[in-house]
């Protein structure tokens, strides 16, 4: 067929086979690996990115890690610092889960532990020393543990809340931006009402007004606050998309609105919607911290994040590590995903400026 | 040819009833904050079975106004549709958008002006074409997909079956049309609308575009309405060709007719307005001095007017009818016709008035 290929590649490739020997088939490989700009996420990106699943997996995993249970205390001494030694007692022999070359200094101090503590009496008649990485809180909780666990809610409460937002606001903005008119006058109106409330202060109305503190409850408010500002997003960009030409290319080969708006509409406003949810995410965890540091957040003593901060706020002066861990991990977190949904987004961008 | 793609050999049976397409007095007006504009005013032509009309306008003419408003496209809000519009001996011109859903794609069709914004970049290729053919042919997805490559090569598509899974934004400007135009004959349409189907692309290409649209529309026996702003591109590819200015059919002829005895002085103008061969280089190119008329007020009387190298006081005064030329099928609207003896003297009347004024000014600017 005289069809002229107008491809570059296709150029490329029917050249490099056209030439017999293996030398030249190299050289075109080299220059073809020179010539093609990669683009590159960038180091901080898998920084980030790794960080993101770091917490994730060890939120998944908490019960199988070997880590204390969150709620326990350690009675003597309460309070740890990072790294400090303790002791635990048990209810059944350590012993054979211990290094069998343990000195006797440490059996008994042990012991002098367990009686202080009327040890015995409560059926702990076994103890073994411990070290708390990142030492305990006032209560004597493991704060790893606690981090760990709060890291569950954290996450939980994000993804939901994104996920509610985005599922409902995204609804509402494509459906506004395709169908226009009424529909979007009145859908908008409603968004800006919800806008025109500060977002924490709807938020905590919510969780105030509802009859538990459970992890939907507070779903359910973050998520509701996040709808008005992605439905704005997926309407301005559905604006957009359902006035380009492929749109009325589909409408004249018989596709239905509700295809148009799936097909059509929805993989290209899904695209800034990805990117955005992935910084909404980090939103939704700063405004689950705001409602723990509220005490509004899921009851204790599951612990989070900002509930623990909130813990620690008395002994900022004596422990401050009580409070600087959740807000490091947290700090650390949220920055991890702006930086990687940052990124992503300037990835999509250079992909839509190609076309 | 084995391909299995649906072609018009269905519609055969009907093939002797009548036209395919019947427009009479077609007009599309859009409400305004400025008025109403008068986009497509009055509009009537028919269209046979397998024929290609070429419809001829510069920008504003309401060219692609008129197509889209036969294909039922324009939103209903704010426009005023009347005439009436006869396909296959249906009247659809009332027809609600989920009756003109059964219509468009399996039916009717159209190829847009320009590949980079009518193909969706974020599916791929493929998808594209299956989606009507699943959709109207009931096709499953192993079917669907062999027939879109069966597509894809009949449009002149190396390497079809790797080309299915690429993204538009991989394929160069003329791939992407020649798959625009795959998409658009998936489901066999009677008629094909191309809207400026090679103004956005490259020069070379444009003639491929166009013969594979005629070679298409020969193999299915597919009626084709061609818009374009080009003389050139309807010249050798069209059965009939309707220029249109302003709204309005100003001239309407058969092909040969139209280019051997021309009667509008737009269609002059047009037709001047083509850098020829033969002419030197550096020959300045004619213009069509002037704006297309306002829609919202159009001028009293003839409507070309105001840019007519023939106008008389008459033109400005009376709107021409649609009257019919010596050869049939032939219809213009203008009182002094070119090539007619009113013609020549309106011609030479305004030579002379253009001379007088020339030589006061001059004697103006030398006292």
């Amino acid at each position: 067929m005289p069809v002229p290929s107008s491809d570059p590649q296709a150029d490329e490739s029917s050249a490099a086979a056209a030439s017999a020997t293996a030398a030249a088939l190299l050289v075109a490989e080299t220059l073809a690996d020179e010539d093609v700009v990669k683009k590159k996420l960038g180091f901080g990106f898998y920084i980030s990115a790794g960080w993101v699943v770091l917490i994730s997996l060890t939120a998944l995993l908490a019960p199988f890690l070997p880590l204390q249970k969150y709620d326990k205390t350690n009675l003597v001494p309460q309070r740890l610092d990072p790294f400090q030694k303790y002791y635990v007692a048990h209810d059944y022999d350590p012993e054979s889960d211990l290094d069998s070359t343990k000195s006797f200094e440490y059996v008994n101090e042990c012991q002098d532990h367990l009686e202080d503590r009327g040890g015995f009496a409560e059926g702990l008649r076994y103890c073994s020393n411990q070290v708390a990485v990142l030492g305990a809180d006032s209560l004597g909780r493991d704060i790893l543990s606690r981090v760990v666990w709060g890291a569950r809610v954290s996450l939980i409460v994000g993804l939901g809340a994104v996920t509610l937002g985005m599922l409902l606001g995204g609804s509402i903005g494509i459906i506004a931006g395709y169908f226009r008119g009424r529909t979007e006058t009145a859908l908008m109106g409603i968004m800006d009402i919800l806008l025109a409330f500060p977002a924490l202060l709807l938020a905590l109305a919510i969780v105030t007004f509802a009859d538990n503190h459970s992890i939907p409850v507070v779903v359910a408010a973050i998520g509701l606050v996040g709808i008005p500002p992605v439905a704005r997003l997926i309407r301005a960009n559905t604006l957009v998309y359902s006035q380009r030409e492929f749109v009325l290319a589909a409408r004249t080969l018989g596709a239905s609105n509700k295809r148009v708006i799936v097909r059509e509409v929805l993989p290209n406003v899904a695209l800034p919607g990805v990117s955005f949810a992935v910084i909404g995410i980090a939103i939704a965890i700063v405004a689950e911290g705001g409602l723990a540091f509220l005490g509004l957040s899921v009851d204790p003593p599951t612990p989070t994040w900002g509930g623990m901060i909130n813990d620690g706020r008395n002994f900022l002066e004596d422990a401050p590590h009580i409070t600087f861990v959740p807000a490091a991990v947290m700090v650390i977190t949220v920055l991890a995903l702006n930086f990687a949904g940052d990124r992503l987004r300037s990835l999509f961008d250079v992909k839509e400026g190609a076309l | 040819m084995s391909r299995k793609v649906i072609t018009t050999d269905e519609g055969a049976p009907s093939a002797d009833a009548g036209p395919l397409l019947e427009v009479t007095d077609l007009k599309t007006h859009f409400r305004t904050d400025k008025g109403r504009v008068r986009a497509v005013d009055g509009v009537t032509f028919t269209l046979g079975r397998g024929k290609t009309l070429g419809v001829v306008g510069e920008s504003g003419s309401g060219k692609t106004i008129l197509s889209r408003s036969i294909m039922g496209l324009l939103p209903r809000h704010n426009v005023i549709r009347e005439g009436s519009v006869r396909y296959d001996g249906r009247e659809i011109s009332d027809y609600s958008e989920d009756q003109m859903r059964a219509i468009w794609g399996s039916e009717m069709a159209m190829v847009f002006q320009d590949p980079m914004t009518s193909l969706n970049p974020v599916l791929k290729i493929g998808r594209q074409i299956t989606e009507s053919l699943r959709q109207h042919l009931h096709m499953d997805k192993d079917e669907a997909t062999e027939t879109a490559i069966a597509l894809l090569s009949s449009v002149g598509i190396p390497e079809p079956s790797v080309r299915i899974d690429e993204f538009p934004h991989q394929l160069s400007g003329g791939m992407r049309q020649r798959v625009t135009i795959a998409i658009a004959l998936a489901c066999g349409p009677k008629l094909l609308f191309a809207d400026e189907p090679t103004t956005a692309l490259d020069v070379t290409v444009q003639a491929q575009i166009l013969n594979l649209l005629q070679k298409q529309q020969r193999e299915r026996h597919m009626a084709m309405i061609l818009v374009t702003h080009d003389l050139g591109v309807v010249a050798g590819r069209t059965d009939e060709i309707a220029v249109m200015y302003g709204g309005q059919v100003v001239e309407k002829a058969p092909t040969p007719v139209l280019f051997a005895k021309m009667k509008m002085p737009y269609t002059e103008a047009l037709m001047n307005s083509i850098p020829k061969l033969e002419s030197p280089s550096h020959t300045r190119l004619e213009v069509i001095a002037g704006r297309p008329p306002d829609l919202v007020n159009p001028p009293k009387g003839c409507k070309f007017a105001p840019r007519c190298r023939y106008a008389q006081p008459k033109c400005f005064e009376h709107e021409p009818p649609l009257v019919q030329g010596e050869d049939e099928g032939h219809y213009f609207r203008c009182w002094f016709p070119v090539g007619t003896p009113e013609g020549q003297f309106a011609l030479k009347r305004n030579d002379e008035i253009r001379a007088k004024q020339t030589a006061a000014s001059a004697a103006g600017g030398g006292a």
